[in-house]
């Protein structure tokens, strides 16, 4: 297995999902049956090679700073927000 | 005739002419949807009053001789993953199922200016995760599954993959998801299995999907529709739903490759909203259309033409290669190694760009929150609601995806699968490059297979990703292609192909589909639903 049940549970608390037992052993054997088909990258000879993130080479796009309407209001922020007030979302203390 | 199975190009001469008027053509596409809609199930949501509303204000301006555009009153639908204010957009998922953009994506903003109707917000793959629309967290098909799940093994042993791992989310009988109009057991495809559902059905003239590993490209050819995965960057994907924001793509499906360069004149070009979207100048791709393709050099890749293609659809590409030889392009044999490594690169890179990008759901802002249960009356803490709120939001493909990107992009892992796979992107990237010093086009299998059945691999999700294997080197190149019908297999189940192309090269792809579109009528076929 390319994976284990301990790191399974590892990477549930990093990716802020809480997984049910059965759901901690079924991501066990996917990720390791998905982790023990994508390892054959290895035999990729990349040494020299730079990584790729943007295909089209595109760089530093800038805009000019200068503020622009977007008619987008507080009301139709607030008819998706569980608790909006004010202009702020409202969250439960993130300090005791 | 019905006035729904109309081209765009065939609609927009009639309403020109004062033939017909939109409201006309708008009333029959809702007289199918009702017709077929229980059967096929692409849409997720409706917009009958805001549709006829935009129909009758396109009626006045034809009137008036003042059309927005030549498809001023065409009614499109979009994959529900294309932001529309003031109107649900779900992106598939439970997460989202209350969602009212406060804007308009730039795709929408555009088709609406040139005064097209919106039929309705139509399905996909949550999170357009999926290669068969099964992975929707809206089943809007309401009858029953005609066939137990058969075990594809053939295709595993080829394959050489391990044996499918139960994991009992599989709905097995009784499922209900968007259906393949040329056979109501198989799936559409994925992730734009609705919108290809859609317009194969009529129910639509024309639709938007996106494309991050085959999304546009794979449902086309199931259902029979013409599609066009477009240069990383061509089409804005400000305001869509984002997937892998490095792969994602967003195009048109439709009847014909004229239409799609109709709607492809609409919403290309830069938009300073994304930073990503092209910078230069674009053709017209309408008025090259007809350009004739003798003396085009065609590559013909090996690597995609291995024993997992399926007998029938090689017959068929190779069908494909004498029209096009009759029409004087020249078959080219081409090799790109590097081939048998994308969808390993893809998926690691992939579902690193998506851990990130679902992180935005939180359950504070907007989308499915714990916080929005007024009858809890224990005291949350901000990690309650972070977990219970993505944990209750997210189906499990997305918590799979989500898992394996935070895997491979944390501490300890990061150089060896995304950095890797990331160099491997290069490799491949440079591998078409050369290719395309040498060929115009490649011509390539969608799919190795035609549409599977609904259930056979929702339970095993490596053998759904490699479902993907001809399409994703397309995505990690970052170059365009074009998804057209080429014939029938003998259980009537829709073939297509894709011509790829390289960076920028849309306007030659549309030449190349559009002559073969000329010679041919398989995009003319429509299915006849049971």
């Amino acid at each position: 297995m390319a994976i284990n049940i301990d790191q399974v549970k590892h990477i549930a608390k990093l990716s802020r999902l809480e997984l049910s037992k059965e759901e901690e052993m079924k991501y066990t054997k996917e990720l390791s049956s998905i982790l023990d088909y994508v390892n054959q990258l290895s035999k990729v000879e990349t040494e020299s090679i730079e990584p790729m993130a943007n295909i089209t080479g595109l760089e530093n796009v800038m805009r000019e700073d200068k503020v622009e309407e977007l008619g987008i209001s507080h009301d139709d922020i607030k008819k998706n927000s569980p608790e909006f007030k004010g202009g702020y979302f409202i969250v439960p203390g993130v300090f005791e | 005739m019905e006035l729904n199975k109309l081209t765009i190009k065939e609609a927009s001469e009639r309403l020109a002419r004062s033939e017909i008027t939109s409201v006309e053509l708008t009333e029959a596409v809702f007289e199918r949807i009702e017709a077929v809609e229980s059967k096929i199930g692409a849409y997720i949501t409706l917009t009958k009053e805001l549709a006829l509303k935009q129909a009758k204000e396109s009626d006045k301006r034809r009137k008036a001789d003042k059309p927005l555009s030549e498809i001023d009153g065409i009614p499109i639908s979009l994959k529900d993953v294309v932001l529309t204010k003031g109107i649900k957009t779900t992106a598939a998922s439970k997460i989202l199922d209350d969602f009212i953009p406060p804007y308009n994506a730039t795709v929408y903003e555009r088709l609406m200016s040139a005064g097209s109707v919106l039929t309705g917000k139509v399905n996909t793959d949550e999170f357009t995760m999926g290669s068969s629309t099964e992975a929707s967290a809206y089943k809007t098909a309401k009858i029953p599954h005609p066939h137990p799940n058969p075990l594809p093994e053939r295709e595993r042993e080829l394959r050489g993959t391990p044996s499918p791992i139960p994991m009992g989310e599989g709905r097995g009988e009784g499922i209900s998801t968007t259906r393949n109009p040329w056979d109501l057991s198989r799936v559409p495809g994925g992730s734009s299995g609705g919108p290809a559902a859609a317009v194969a059905t009529d129910e639509c003239l024309a639709s938007v999907g996106t494309d991050t590993g085959g999304s546009i490209r794979q449902p086309a050819s199931f259902c029979s529709i013409t599609g066009l995965k477009v240069s990383y960057g061509l089409v804005s994907r400000y305001g869509v739903v984002s997937y892998a924001s490095s792969f994602d793509t967003v195009g048109p499906m439709a009847k014909s490759v004229e239409d799609i360069a109709i709607v492809l004149n609409k919403i290309a070009g830069n938009d300073p909203r994304d930073s990503t979207s092209v910078a230069h100048d674009l053709p017209d791709y309408l008025t090259s259309l007809n350009s004739k393709i003798t003396g085009k050099k065609i590559g013909i890749p090996k690597e995609f033409y291995g024993e997992s293609l399926d007998p029938e659809v090689a017959s068929k590409l190779r069908d494909a290669e004498k029209v096009f030889e009759k029409l004087g392009a020249k078959m080219v044999p081409v090799s790109l190694p590097l081939t048998h490594y994308a969808i390993a690169a893809y998926y690691i890179l992939v579902k690193s760009e998506a851990s990130s990008n679902m992180s935005r759901y939180d359950g504070i802002r907007y989308g499915h929150s714990v916080l929005k249960n007024k009858k809890l009356d224990r005291r949350l803490s901000i990690l309650d609601v972070y977990l219970e709120s993505r944990s209750e939001g997210f189906g499990p493909e997305v918590k799979r995806s989500i898992m394996m990107g935070t895997h491979t992009l944390s501490s300890g892992y990061f150089d060896a699968y995304y950095r890797n796979a990331a160099k491997v992107r290069t490799c491949i990237k440079r591998e078409y490059e050369r290719v395309f010093r040498e060929v115009d086009v490649l011509l390539a299998p969608i799919s190795p297979f035609p549409a599977f059945r609904l259930g056979e691999k929702i339970d095993d999700p490596l053998l759904m990703y490699l479902a993907d294997v001809d399409t994703v080197p397309v995505n990690i190149a970052g170059i365009p292609a074009l998804s057209i019908p080429v014939g029938f297999t003998s259980n009537n189940l829709p073939v297509g192909l894709q011509l790829i192309g390289p960076m920028w090269g849309e306007s030659t792809l549309l030449q190349v589909g559009h002559a073969f579109q000329q010679e041919t009528d398989w995009h003319l076929k429509k299915p006849v639903i049971k």
